[in-house]
């Protein structure tokens, strides 16, 4: 467990643990696999329901607000602060399993804090952009936007946005849960007492598999 | 429990400087996409199949920076590798298979639907409202 083992040993010959990895990260690792069957079956269902319709709604023209400004028309600018306000936090999480793994206390606490505030902003500005959609008559069962090329409109559109995105949102939020716990059990002292700081990993790695998903339901929504 | 990395991985994997730098690749990949988006949508100078190919692909990049890096996963023993990304396999096979499905949904649609067929490619007359819920196409 403490040495990697050497490329040509028999690794499944016993005695030594196959995967060099701690148990409940082999076991993070394959929830996340779970998780991601599922947002691949959302995201499939998609890609299926969109390759049967004959057109589909400019995201160009759908996302095209922000927030303060009026009608102005910015096309995919405010998903472009939710997507950076993403990274940011991921970033922030990998700095804080960093200093996790040289024992730093007060560097975890800062960068986990740092994570908290990016996912709670990222949340704010999703519960606007959903808050200015259902303004628009946007809704689960209602699709206000005509398809691109001025074809009626079709719900599938809204119905596969508001879950998908909505999914994504329910994550993020158990992602700032997790968090929280991390960084009140960071503060209790609860990892310097167990000599190290592998749950801040195991949270960073669910953090940056929402971070993930996230990278593909932009593409699906905001850029095909 | 253990400390499962050695000083030497750790230096290799996850300096701050290399956390940076995917950091900076994953802004620019994204800056891209959005700069292929907005010109598109200003000019249309983009065949729409060439397009959505640029898009997959960044996206993947992504995607492999992020599991790879932030998620340490290319760090990690062959064989932990091999059992995560193999699974992966089985997503591809369905996104091959449901996309085709949905094409051919899409034609038996059109073919045997006429009504269908012709309210869903006639244009909306200028000041026809969008369909609401109910009686909007499915």
């Amino acid at each position: 467990m403490e040495q990697a083992a050497p490329a040509k040993q028999n690794l499944w010959g016993g005695g030594k643990s196959p995967f060099n990895v701690e148990y409940g990260k082999t076991m993070m690792w394959y929830f996340l696999m779970s998780d991601a069957f599922t947002f691949g079956a959302f995201l499939i269902s998609y890609g299926t329901i969109r390759f049967s319709s004959h057109a589909w709604p400019d995201p160009n023209h759908v996302f095209r607000s922000f927030p303060f400004i009026g009608e102005m028309n910015v096309p995919l600018a405010f998903v472009t602060l939710m997507t950076f306000i993403l990274i940011m936090s991921s970033v922030t999480m990998v700095l804080a399993v960093h200093a996790g793994h040289q024992r730093n206390k007060k560097e975890v606490v800062k960068w986990m804090i740092f994570t908290i505030i990016g996912g709670l902003m990222f949340l704010g500005c999703q519960a606007w952009e959903w808050w200015h959609l259902h303004h628009q008559g946007a809704w689960w069962g209602s699709n206000p936007f005509i398809n691109i090329d001025g074809t009626p409109a079709n719900i599938n559109f809204t119905n596969l946005f508001f879950t998908i995105t909505g999914f994504h949102g329910f994550h993020v939020f158990s992602g700032v849960i997790i968090n929280i716990v991390m960084l009140i059990m960071t503060l209790n002292n609860v990892f310097e007492k167990r000599g190290s700081y592998l749950m801040i990993e195991k949270a960073g790695l669910y953090w940056h598999f929402v971070d993930l998903v996230w990278v593909f339901v932009f593409t699906c929504f905001y850029l095909f | 429990m253990a400390h499962t990395h050695t000083q030497a991985h750790d230096d290799h994997g996850s300096s701050t400087k290399h956390i940076w730098r995917t950091f900076w690749i994953l802004l620019v990949l994204t800056v891209v996409e959005l700069v292929f988006a907005i010109v598109h949508d200003q000019t249309h100078v983009f065949n729409k199949y060439f397009l959505n190919f640029i898009f997959a692909a960044l996206t993947l990049a992504k995607a492999y920076y992020i599991v790879a890096e932030f998620m340490h996963l290319k760090h990690e023993n062959k064989n932990f590798i091999m059992t995560i990304v193999m699974s992966f396999l089985l997503i591809i096979w369905a996104i091959i298979a449901l996309i085709a499905d949905g094409n051919s949904y899409g034609n038996l649609k059109n073919t045997y639907d006429p009504f269908y067929y012709e309210k869903s490619t006639t244009p909306l007359k200028p000041g026809e409202l969008p369909a609401h819920g109910e009686g909007a196409i499915h």
